[in-house]
């Protein structure tokens, strides 16, 4: 073996902290810089790559099985334009019921595999539906639907049942489920399908007008009115851009953040690790190395440690990724996201190359200095610094091995530096993260407007094993009856009903929904954005998509067509809102009572006088509302709350991932003074220092720089926050008000700097155990 | 006689696969004494001395010192030991280059516990009888290497210890700054300080100690008290 090599070898073997801090940091950037790669491309056109991973179906039509027959629908597929297609499938519409309740009708698909040319289903739990009595659900059915499941179908011949086995999930959106071609005709009356599906996929499908031409052409092949419906790919698309566009803003602040982190701590750690070796450097050069050679065996030296933790970073990275990309690929209403090999290429080149460049800079400074400088360097360091921090420091009443370590940072500002940006990112991403946990809560509160105590009629989304969710039918009981019985009842507080019309808006397509208002309403949960809520008949509350949709502004009229009557009202604010796509008008009932006279109240909110208990008033009302046909609840409705839960657990793993990151700059921060004081440890432990006193010791040189660096960090996790925010809430076409942006208060940020020094507190335990370990005859004996 | 301070008994210690750095030493030390543990490099004095500190522990054999079995005690135990019963000087002072002379000599007491005014006062006292006061506010690398390890035996004596180690004390010095060394352990063990030295240095074992313990291949080979002593 060559000097050369000798010399590496002997660095990597022998030098083991530093050897390990290169393999752990690097392992950890690595895996942080992996996750966020894989978050930067997921977040780029998730549907797209669905799409095509899944050979989705650029259309997805359905016929009327009894003006048409599979035979006829198989031929379909050489119709002119058709490159690829799947089906004819068999479906029909059931409406099961899940412990003896019924549930929205579901688009069932008879399938005997997810997989085919077209429209790959991804199986994202259990399994595909083999035999009799199985169902597949869509992931994407808005049914909450456990494995193991019953459904029930007592009004159909032989009442039969199935059971969930799976759950999985088509970009193309083809059914709310799947079950065995031979399955589904026992779900009709008659013991036949009521329809079959096509799936084509066209030569040319980029636009609206190029997919028509392929449905024209499809409509044309089979008999007249077969066709019974076709979705466009392209609606599909836009619902899920419109849906996914939400989560990019977040994914890439997440991604950016992890690779900015790991660049920094890396190109820290090897510059560390080199400096901290200057005196071998100065012996190496004193036997005749030249300023090259030392400049290849610290490279080298860098490169091994790092090259494994690079192997094991991707391996950790790949793992990791699994569980936050089946979260995004969840959140993206996609299936199958995985990590793209160009991203491991890219993390993997990236990474050594800033650990070479690193290593080539300090050792290339090292190995320009005298050798006598460097053999002196290595000996002492940084004379002179910090010393008016030491001496202060020993002058206040406190123990010594804490004024100790807290003149520490002064001693090696550079080092210090690098402690406090791994400590600022990691308050930073702590901020940005509790944020938008509190705005995501806060959106919540605003979107479900349930600030009632008690509710009567209001419809809920959840369906499983306990049943339908609180007052999921509507009440169909007389509205005066139900007024009169909520007004005598002792403890109520406020209430207003509100009802639902449909409406049209000139120059806007499709229905806008209407809700009026019978009652001050401004007490049920609606965040204002801007302007204030109704007083009076004649004004109206829109949320941001309304606005967007009229080209209108608050103070502008607009007209509404009820029943094909013009309503005029006054905007006189702009409410936070999502349901109905944002496409819906709050106003009071007497604005539409010429329009329509007839509208009757279909939810209640009641807030109970103060003293009662919500719980009694509910038992009472609910036995005067019983011969009525009315029932309350004191249940709260969280709908799309998925979306939420999805976030939240995502940002929980990616702020974990960085302060995991941000306590190993930490780590190798301490672990490089440690290393280089490791005579004045000794020193210190011979005077007495105890194993209690050396870890304070260790700890309060980080304290100071944890403080510092989450002072830093909070303001900038915050400025992140008010920068994500608004971009997620544009993203998704809202304007978002000052309740879910505003959530930052005085305490809760006194708490989120002092995580600075909780992160580098954490990150100083392990070479604060190693110094206290260390023997003290081995400490004094090193050089 | 005096009471023992040191009493080594039946001491071995073997590092990794190689040959004892010690093997069977026993040596009893009393009160009041000054020995000097001399031998030539890899003898075993550095490895004799760290057993005493309580820097190392033996293979075999015990290790008391002034009543305390050294032997028997962990890290923190070990720790609060040498605050109480030795005072260090190392070869090279091993002095806190970031602190000041006032600060390093006090930094023993400071880890025991003593307030910092009364700690003061006491190494203000220290430094005043060995003719360093001036030097105080000073950090140490502007000292001279015989003004350093004055500063050293100012910390070493701080708490008060019953026990002076010296590893080498004069190893690092010019020969006139030596002698000025040698002559302040010889004055310290004159007012009733034990003193034990480790060196390989026959002249500096003979000038400043009255006993000469002789260690060649981790043995004692000869145990010599000075006529003048008897």
């Amino acid at each position: 073996m060559s000097a050369l090599g000798r010399v590496v070898r002997s660095g990597v073997a022998r030098r083991r902290v530093p050897t390990l801090v290169i393999v752990l940091a690097t392992m950890m950037a690595v895996t942080a810089s992996v996750l966020g790669g894989a978050l930067l491309v997921a977040s780029d056109a998730p549907f797209d790559k669905a799409f095509a991973r899944q050979h989705g179906s650029h259309l997805t039509a359905q016929f009327d099985a009894d003006r048409t027959t599979a035979t006829q629908l198989s031929a379909t597929a050489d119709t002119a334009g058709v490159d690829t297609s799947s089906g004819p499938f068999p479906t029909a519409s059931v409406t099961p019921r899940i412990n003896d309740a019924t549930v929205a009708p579901l688009s069932v698909v008879g399938r005997t595999s997810p997989d085919g040319s077209v429209d790959r289903i991804a199986v994202t739990e259990g399994r595909w539906a083999n035999g009799p009595g199985e169902i597949v659900l869509s992931a994407d059915s808005g049914l909450i639907a456990p494995l193991g499941l019953e459904f029930r179908f007592p009004a159909l011949p032989g009442s039969p049942t199935l059971k969930v086995v799976g759950v999985a999930r088509s970009v193309s959106r083809t059914a709310d489920g799947w079950v065995t071609p031979s399955q589904l005709a026992a779900l009709t009356p008659d013991g036949k399908p009521t329809g079959y599906q096509m799936l084509y996929r066209f030569a040319q499908a980029d636009s609206a007008a190029q997919v028509e031409r392929g449905r024209a052409a499809v409509v044309a092949a089979v008999p007249d009115g077969a066709m019974a419906g076709a979705q466009s790919w392209l609606a599909i698309k836009k619902v899920s851009v419109r849906d996914t566009s939400l989560f990019v803003p977040f994914l890439v602040a997440f991604g950016v953040l992890g690779l900015v982190m790991s660049v920094l701590i890396v190109g820290n750690v090897v510059a560390g690790t080199v400096g901290t070796g200057l005196r071998r450097i100065g012996v190496l050069k004193a036997v005749g190395f030249t300023p090259g050679q030392v400049v290849r065996a610290y490279m080298s030296q860098a490169l091994l440690p790092a090259a494994v933790g690079t192997v094991l970073g991707v391996v950790a990275g790949h793992l990791l990724a699994v569980p936050v990309l089946s979260e995004t690929a969840e959140a993206y209403g996609t299936a199958g996201l995985g990590v793209d090999w160009w991203v491991d290429v890219a993390v993997v080149a990236g990474t050594l190359g800033v650990v070479a460049l690193a290593a080539c800079v300090s050792a290339w400074r090292a190995g320009r200095l005298r050798t006598v400088d460097a053999l002196a360097v290595g000996r002492t360091p940084a004379p002179g610094r910090g010393r008016r921090a030491a001496r202060l420091a020993g002058r206040l009443p406190l123990p010594r091995p804490v004024s100790l370590g807290l003149a520490r940072p002064f001693a090696r500002p550079g080092r210090t530096a690098s402690v406090v940006a791994a400590v600022v990112f990691g308050a930073a991403a702590v901020t940005f993260a509790t944020g938008l946990a509190a705005s995501l809560s806060e959106v919540v509160t605003a979107r479900d407007h349930n600030a009632a105590d008690v509710t009567i009629g209001v419809s809920g989304p959840q369906a499983g094993p306990g049943g339908p969710g609180p007052g999921r039918q509507s009440t169909t009981a007389d509205p005066a009856a139900v007024t009169a019985a909520i007004e005598d009842q002792p403890g109520t507080g406020r209430h207003y009903s509100t009802a639902d019309a449909q409406a049209t808006v000139s120059g806007v397509t499709g229905s806008t929904n209407v809700v009026a208002f019978t009652g001050d309403a401004s007490w049920g949960g609606y965040s204002m954005v801007s302007g204030r809520w109704i007083e009076k008949a004649g004004e109206a509350v829109v949320p941001t998509p309304f606005l967007t949709a009229t080209d209108s502004d608050v103070g502008d009229r607009v007209t509404l067509h009820v029943d094909g009557r013009p309503v005029t009202v006054r905007i006189v604010g702009e409410v936070l809102d999502t349901r109905n796509g944002g496409m819906q008008v709050f106003t009071d009932a007497a604005t539409l009572r010429t329009a329509a006279p007839d509208l009757a109240a279909s939810s209640r909110y009641i807030d109970v006088a103060s003293g009662t208990s919500v719980q009694d008033y509910v038992r009472s009302l609910n036995a005067a509302l019983e011969p009525l046909g009315a029932v309350s609840t004191s249940e709260k409705s969280q709908s799309d709350s998925d979306t939420v839960v999805i976030l939240n657990s995502l940002t929980a793993l990616l702020t974990l991932m960085l302060v995991a990151v941000a306590g190993l700059g930490v780590l190798n921060g301490v672990v490089l003074d440690t290393h280089e004081r490791i005579r004045d440890l000794g020193v210190s432990k011979a005077l007495g220092m105890t194993p209690r006193q050396t870890i304070a010791m260790v700890v309060t040189s980080v304290v100071l720089s944890g403080l510092a660096g989450g002072l830093l960090g909070v303001p900038i996790g915050v400025a992140l926050h008010d920068a994500v925010l608004p971009a997620m809430g544009r993203s998704a076409g809202l304007n978002l008000p000052d309740s879910v942006i505003a959530v930052y208060q005085a305490p809760e940020l006194a708490l989120l700097a002092a995580g600075g020094v909780v992160i580098a507190v954490l990150g100083s335990l392990l070479p604060a155990g190693w110094a206290a370990r260390t023997r003290t005859a081995t400490a004094l004996r090193a050089e | 006689m005096t009471t023992p301070v040191i009493e080594l008994s039946d001491v071995s210690r073997r590092y990794d696969a190689g040959p004892p750095a010690l093997q069977d030493a026993s040596l009893t030390v009393r009160a009041g004494e000054s020995v000097a543990i001399l031998g030539p490099s890899g003898s075993g004095k550095s490895t004799m001395l760290n057993l005493i500190a309580g820097l190392d522990r033996p293979d075999s054999g015990t290790v008391t010192v002034d009543g305390v079995r050294v032997d028997k005690l962990g890290e923190a135990g070990s720790a609060r030991y040498r605050r109480a019963k030795i005072g260090m000087v190392f070869q090279f002072f091993n002095l806190l280059d970031d602190l000041t002379v006032l600060d390093n000599v006090i930094l023993p007491a400071q880890l025991a516990g003593m307030k910092r005014r009364e700690a003061q006062r006491r190494a203000e006292q220290l430094l005043e009888s060995l003719g360093i006061a001036r030097h105080a506010g000073a950090f140490p690398g502007r000292l001279s290497g015989g003004q350093r390890q004055r500063v050293a035996v100012a910390r070493a004596l701080m708490n008060r210890p019953p026990l002076l180690l010296a590893d080498e004390p004069t190893g690092a010095l010019d020969s006139a700054s030596g002698e000025d060394v040698a002559e302040l352990l010889r004055e310290l063990n004159a007012e009733g300080q034990t003193v034990v030295v480790v060196t390989h240095d026959l002249a500096l074992a003979q000038s400043c100690t009255k006993r000469t313990v002789q260690l060649v291949d981790g043995r004692i080979t000869a145990d010599v008290v000075a006529e003048a002593a008897r």
